[in-house]
């Protein structure tokens, strides 16, 4: 690597890396505290900025918007809770088995509706939200309605569950951040990543240049599925309980579309930016209004949205890029100023 | 050996026959020109060949295999690109990035395709747009996008339509140049200009549609006088004042 290119990475890569470091320390910083309300606030901004960052890749990178991915989500959940209740064993190899279903799911069911184009697209996932909903909540085995509740087992990563102390899901959160967002990185600089903002910037454009459009959606929706089938995992380990509306809910799948567009689709840090946002206000949003009934987060998100996308709708990290463009502009302005001031 | 051959291929939008049992063949390394009034139909032709619409009749093949049913990845696949003649940039990303994805045929090591895409952006003259949205440029530097973008690919048949639209007379001159360079480092290309001019000097061969029908197939020198040529670009009556007056003048 030359070191031009070097630094072009380290510009790129060097905010989040810092970032991610800081991160690792937070825990030890006395200010968050042990088991806070703030805790469970940074532990819900990792998992959702994750779940996000998953959806961001069919979403946002390949640009095929999807409300249907809280059923990806739900799968995992109830891989991994299948595991603990039902069968008394700890979650992973449900984790692994709800990744790969979700994964599957998330293929056979794409395949007829990516021959839908646009809104078509969206419209269609909205529908498979409900009939998974509707299936789950009538399937016994996975206790239908009633759902499954989490025995009290051996804390610790083998059965991925803490009793007292949050910090262990903290990590977990964390290490979740870092696979999705790591991963979302390293196909930003390869073939696959430019494939999928090909695809979504041009479909028969792509086509012409040897694309197999239909390949990258259905890869890029496998393995967004897959993470978040992962992200419903821990979900269900750190809620020790699952029930379908719980997972697999359009109020759920709006909330990974909200946080991407908020933050900014399409990007890296857009997931981040988003979550950052919207996860207090919700959490914080429920605390004070909670007696007013569920969906007051759901309308402050909705606010929200409006006024981003009426303003900027590139999102959060379009503000922070018209704000850079703006104070380089005026430095540019006062140089000049300068020059013309000299004698 | 014929590179590309187009046998019989009809192509019909409802009651309209946009392509006529049309049929030419391609010479590997040579400059085939594709030219005819506006509707025509060399467009459609265009779409025909590289799989965007599926043919109604006929048979093309290229490099020796048929590829009249297959999709437009695996015939870019094969080597036969195109450009766009309404062009179509991968707005969001930056210029250099649209030609990566072209190079990223060939290869998918990203230095390799880098190096590949810079190449091209320097043969195309758009080294200083590299990191500007494609879609904020000019309609020639649109026009050169495309063009570079497909060539990126390493096609054995660069198929180019219009890419000489809406250029100055200066990006004209710097085309022709490019596309002679391409042809002498061995790509075969097809280009579709509906101003007779620019490609008239470096065709090969020059095909001629006239509502949807082949009118002519052969060398410039001779596509210029041809009667029927004249007489689809001029209509029938300039064409017999055109006809008497040269007439006049082998008799003078
Ligand atoms: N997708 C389409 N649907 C209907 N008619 C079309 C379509 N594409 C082209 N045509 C018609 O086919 C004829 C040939 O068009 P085209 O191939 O674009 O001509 P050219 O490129 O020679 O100017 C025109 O009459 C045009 O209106
Ligand atoms: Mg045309």
């Amino acid at each position: 690597m030359n070191p031009k290119e070097a630094n072009r990475v380290l510009g790129k890569d060097g905010p989040w890396l810092v970032f991610a470091a800081l991160l690792f320390v937070m825990p030890f910083v006395p200010f968050v505290g042990e088991n806070s309300f703030r805790m469970h606030i940074m532990i819900l901004i990792l998992l959702f900025a994750a779940m996000s960052q998953a959806w961001n890749i069919i979403g946002g990178y390949c640009g095929q918007v999807s409300f249907g991915h809280s059923v990806f989500f739900g799968i995992g959940a109830y891989g991994a809770g299948m595991a603990v209740v039902a069968y008394g064993v700890p979650p992973w190899p449900g984790i692994l088995t709800g990744m790969i279903v979700a994964a599957a799911v998330a293929v056979i069911i794409s395949w007829p509706c990516f021959k839908l184009s646009g809104h078509y697209f969206a419209i269609a996932t909205f529908a498979i939200v409900e009939i998974f909903n509707r299936g789950f909540l009538v399937w016994d085995w996975v206790g239908g309605a009633l759902g499954l509740d989490y025995p009290l087992v051996e804390e610790g990563l083998w059965n991925l569950m803490w009793h007292d102390s949050k910090t262990g899901y903290y990590y977990c959160a964390l290490v979740l951040f870092l696979i999705t967002f790591g991963l979302v990185r390293w196909l930003e600089g390869h073939r696959f990543g430019y494939y999928l903002r090909a695809v979504r910037e041009g479909q028969e454009t792509a086509e012409s240049l040897g694309v197999n459009s239909t390949a990258v959606k259905l890869a890029a929706m496998a393995l967004s599925a897959a993470l978040a089938a992962l992200c419903g995992a821990f979900f269900v380990q750190y809620n020790l309980r699952v029930d379908p509306p719980m997972v697999m809910s359009l109020d759920m799948s709006m909330k990974f579309v909200l946080i991407t567009v908020l933050g900014g689709s399409g990007t890296l840090v857009g997931p981040l930016l988003g979550a950052t946002v919207l996860i207090p206000l919700q959490e914080y949003s429920r605390a004070l209004w909670g007696g007013l009934g569920g969906g007051v987060d759901l309308i402050v998100f909705g606010l929200l949205i409006i006024i981003i996308v009426v303003k900027q709708p590139a999102g959060i990290i379009g503000i922070i890029r018209d704000i850079g463009k703006h104070a380089a502009r005026r430095r540019a302005a006062g140089k000049e100023e300068a020059d013309h001031g000299a004698p | 050996m014929a590179l590309l051959e187009v046998r019989e291929v009809t192509k019909k939008f409802g009651e309209l026959v946009a392509n006529d049992r049309v049929s030419f063949t391609v010479e590997t390394g040579t400059i085939v020109g594709l030219i005819g009034p506006n509707g025509a139909g060399k467009t459609t032709l265009f779409n025909c060949i590289t799989g965007l619409y599926p043919a109604d009749g006929g048979a093309i093949h290229f490099d020796g295999r048929e590829i009249t049913a297959l999709k437009p990845y695996e015939i870019a696949r094969r080597g036969a690109v195109r450009t766009f003649q309404v062009v179509r940039p991968l707005k969001e990303m930056t210029v250099f990035d649209n030609v990566l994805v072209g190079a990223f045929l060939k290869t998918g090591d990203r230095r390799a395709a880098a190096a590949r895409a810079e190449e091209c952006l320097s043969i195309c003259n758009l080294t200083s747009f590299r990191d500007r949205p494609a879609g904020g440029l000019p309609i020639g530097g649109k026009k050169r996008l495309e063009m570079a973008r497909a060539l990126a690919t390493r096609p054995k048949l660069l198929m180019l339509d219009e890419v000489m639209a809406g250029m100055t007379s200066t990006e004209i001159n710097a085309s022709v140049e490019v596309i002679l360079r391409l042809r002498d480092s061995g790509i075969t290309l097809m280009i579709v200009e509906h101003v007779m001019e620019g490609i008239m000097p470096i065709a090969d061969k020059v095909v001629v549609l006239d509502g949807g029908i082949k009118i002519a197939e052969d060398a410039p020198g001779n596509i210029v006088n041809d009667e029927r040529v004249i007489e689809a670009y001029l209509g029938p009556k300039y064409s017999q004042r055109f006809k008497a007056r040269r007439e006049g003048a082998d008799l003078g």
